[in-house]
């Protein structure tokens, strides 16, 4: 007698389930993603954060000291001097590329004539790379040749050379200066895409109802542009707090440390010095001032209430 | 700072016509006695080397690197970097492990990753028994518990470059020899509207050079023999007093010079003596037809050596720079063959003439170049090699030297001193501490 037939049906595999698994075909696309992220971020930002416990040097792995590093720039007075001088170097140059650049913006939003023309020329700071931008600042604050003592001098308006980069608080105004030139572009540009998308009708609606350009700026523009101006804010904090190239084309820290950020004397020490483990611990104390810079930035900066017009 | 300045120079146009003749040194080209290394199959070789300051030291340079190819096939290229950028870039690959086969690096940095490096013993004795030896200063940086970490390429001295006509204007027939005469010409210089300039800021080269020479010339050093930090003694206390005193008869500015600022202002009058590598000379030189100014000045420059201080007798640092393999080159026998190739006559002598007396010989055989008798103003730098004091003094070479150094440990010392931030005592200590931290006290 004949067995009939039964079609058998095998469970599937975990191999098919798998492939048809919403879930884990995500994960799958993710995978890529985040290696990358764990092999140049995470890794790196770990690697940092052991070298700062110990005394490795160029060439050495070094062995863990704990917390030696961070007792030693402690009580370091150009470790402070290079805290003090990064802090001054990122609330004033950020406060300055600000202000000005959201004062461009709100020029550049105008009906002016050949507006595409001047957004172009406005940008010119940023495409220019840093440094070529810090070699043309270390000709205009040369202590023999600046062209800026100079032309202040054939003005009358003063009497000798200024002293820029070996005066140390002229050195930092300087610095701030050329950061600030540099950096305005990239605030003015992005506040302007962030303006060109108010809608016309509320400053129509606002102006019948009578609002000054004050009022139509505070309660209109100000509010909307809130959540550009964090993202922009933000970038730009990071960028400044960061910023190493200008430093050491125009001064390499001098005079006398009195510019020295705290990039620039990480480098400083850990690879010119090869004090890899020293040089490890300065950046790493580079992240809580870099944390609260971005929180501070990214929240504060986006609270709903500001957004609505409101005081905090 | 981006590190993308590279220009790369390949060398290489005849590795065609190299790679059909002998894959090994023997050739006609390369037929001196000796050592002899087989360069490994296929090998490349890559070098990096600082920018010239001389030309012709560059352009030699290629050539004998174009002969090597020719007489072995070995292809070299040779890329090139600002000579303060080779300490990162040297650095970063003897970490990595990985980069240029061979690097000519600076100072004390052979010493910083001693590992990382091929021992080219047998290779430095052959050449010193055979070239009449190596000076100490240089062989120094270039050794390590009588293991050769490097090859000495060259020391590039430094020296007081001045104008002539206005030394004598300020009533000086020669130049002062020792430091209390300096500081009265540079005195004079100034009263007569030609301040003398050296470097307080953070020049690598011009930085440390004048810094360890007000030091040294006073009797104080950073350590002594066995290590350990002495910075803060009465001797340092003179230094840094002469150096405030000195530092009244300087142009403006000076605190933020790096190591092209004296040179600039020199060249265009603004200042009468510096200290500096004959590149300064060789500029206005090289460029006097172009501009009478520079006709004028070069006409009227003269070079000699610092003036000697208390201490009484010349004491100076001076650029050492050494070249190097690292040991993660596959091709060790062909980088080998090429510094032996290299450091051989007539290719050192050649290399050493067109440097146009920049590159100061590291073998004794090598003295009587030509070159530094070729112009007056040469004579001034022909015995770096011989004269030179390592970083350091009195300490041995080493991490601990190396970072003092790169961190501007005496450079700043002065500087704040000079400048009224701290008075000596104050720079003293905050040296002494910064250098403890090194030295690991």
């Amino acid at each position: 007698m004949a067995v009939p037939s039964v079609a058998v049906q095998r469970p599937p595999s975990i191999l098919s389930r798998l492939a048809e698994s919403r879930n884990a075909l995500g994960l799958g696309f993710m995978l890529p993603a985040a290696a990358l992220l764990l092999v140049f971020l995470t890794y790196p930002l770990g690697l940092g954060v052991w070298l700062g416990f110990t005394d490795a040097r160029i060439g050495r792995p070094g062995i863990f000291i704990g917390i030696e590093n961070y007792q030693y720039l402690w009580s370091d007075g150009v470790f402070w001097l290079s805290v003090f001088n990064t802090l001054l170097y990122t609330i004033s140059a950020s406060i300055l590329k600000f202000v000005l650049g959201l004062w461009l913006a709100l020029i550049l939003n105008e009906n002016l004539p050949f507006k595409s023309f001047f957004r172009a020329i406005v940008l010119l700071p940023w495409v220019v790379p840093t440094v070529l931008s810090a070699i043309a600042f270390w000709w205009i604050y040369d202590s023999q040749f600046s062209i800026l003592s100079w032309a202040l001098q054939q003005m009358g308006l003063i009497d000798h050379r200024i002293n820029f980069l070996g005066d140390p608080t002229n050195a930092r105004a300087s610095v701030i200066a050329a950061n600030v030139w540099r950096g305005i572009p990239f605030v003015a540009i992005t506040l302007l895409a962030g303006l060109q998308t108010i809608p016309q009708s509320l400053y129509e609606a606002a102006t019948l109802d009578g609002a000054s350009r004050w009022q139509l700026f505070r309660h209109v523009t100000l509010p909307l542009l809130t959540p550009i101006i964090a993202i922009t804010m933000t970038f730009s904090v990071l960028f400044t707090f960061t910023d190493f190239q200008l430093i050491y084309v125009l001064t390499r820290g001098g005079p006398v440390n009195a510019t020295h950020l705290m990039a620039t004397l990480s480098f400083q020490r850990g690879i010119s010095g090869g004090q890899l483990g020293e040089g490890a611990a300065i950046a790493v104390a580079m992240i809580p001032f870099l944390l609260a810079a971005i929180l501070f930035s990214y929240f504060g900066l986006q609270r709903r209430r500001w957004q609505q017009g409101g005081g905090d | 700072m981006k590190f993308t300045r590279r220009d790369v120079i390949r060398t290489t146009a005849g590795a065609a016509a190299g790679a059909l003749g002998s894959r090994f040194i023997g050739s006609s080209a390369f037929a001196q006695e000796g050592l002899k290394y087989k360069p490994e199959d296929g090998a490349k070789l890559r070098l990096l080397r600082w920018s010239p300051f001389v030309q012709g030291d560059e352009d030699q340079w290629l050539k004998n690197s174009k002969r090597f190819t020719e007489a072995t096939g070995v292809e070299v290229r040779v890329d090139k970097e600002s000579w303060e950028d080779i300490r990162p870039k040297a650095a970063v690959a003897a970490n990595v492990g990985s980069g240029p086969d061979l690097m000519f690096v600076w100072f004390d940095d052979p010493h910083q990753y001693p590992d990382k490096l091929l021992d080219v013993t047998e290779l430095g004795d052959y050449l010193g028994k055979k070239y009449g030896g190596w000076y100490d200063g240089p062989k120094q940086y270039a050794t390590r518990e009588g293991k050769f970490l490097g090859l000495p390429l060259a020391t590039i001295g430094n020296a007081i470059v001045y104008r002539e006509s206005w030394v004598k204007e300020a009533g000086f027939s020669e130049f002062p020899k020792d430091t209390a005469g300096f500081l009265e010409l540079c005195k004079a210089l100034k009263a007569k509207g030609h301040p003398a300039g050296f470097t307080h800021g953070h020049g690598v080269g011009d930085g440390n050079n004048y810094a360890h020479w007000l030091l040294w010339s006073h009797g104080g050093q950073m350590v002594d023999e066995t290590g350990k930090v002495t910075i803060n003694s009465p001797e340092t206390l003179k230094a840094i007093q002469y150096a405030q005193e000195l530092y009244k008869t300087f142009i403006p500015g000076t605190e933020s010079w790096l190591d092209v600022n004296n040179n600039r202002a020199f060249l265009a009058g603004e200042v009468s003596v510096i200290a500096n590598g004959i590149s300064v000379y060789n500029t206005a030189k090289v460029n006097k037809d172009k501009d009478p100014k520079l006709t004028e000045i070069a006409k009227d420059m003269r070079t000699t050596n610092l003036p000697i201080g208390p201490v009484g007798k010349s004491v100076e640092l001076f650029q050492v720079t050494t070249a190097v393999i690292f040991n993660y080159t596959p091709y060790p026998n062909a980088a080998k063959a090429y510094l032996q190739f290299m450091f051989e006559d007539p290719q050192m002598p050649d290399w050493i003439t067109s440097s146009a007396a920049y590159c100061c010989q590291t073998l004794k055989a090598f003295e009587n170049n030509p070159v530094w008798k070729a112009d007056p103003n040469n004579a001034a730098y022909a015995k770096a090699s011989a004269t030179l004091r390592p970083n350091g003094y009195a300490g041995p070479l080493g991490y601990a030297s190396a970072a003092t150094m790169a961190d501007y440990v005496l450079v700043d010392m002065f500087a704040k001193a000079v400048t009224g931030q701290a008075t000596p005592q104050e720079a003293m200590e905050e040296a002494e501490k910064r250098a403890n931290r090194y030295y690991r006290v």
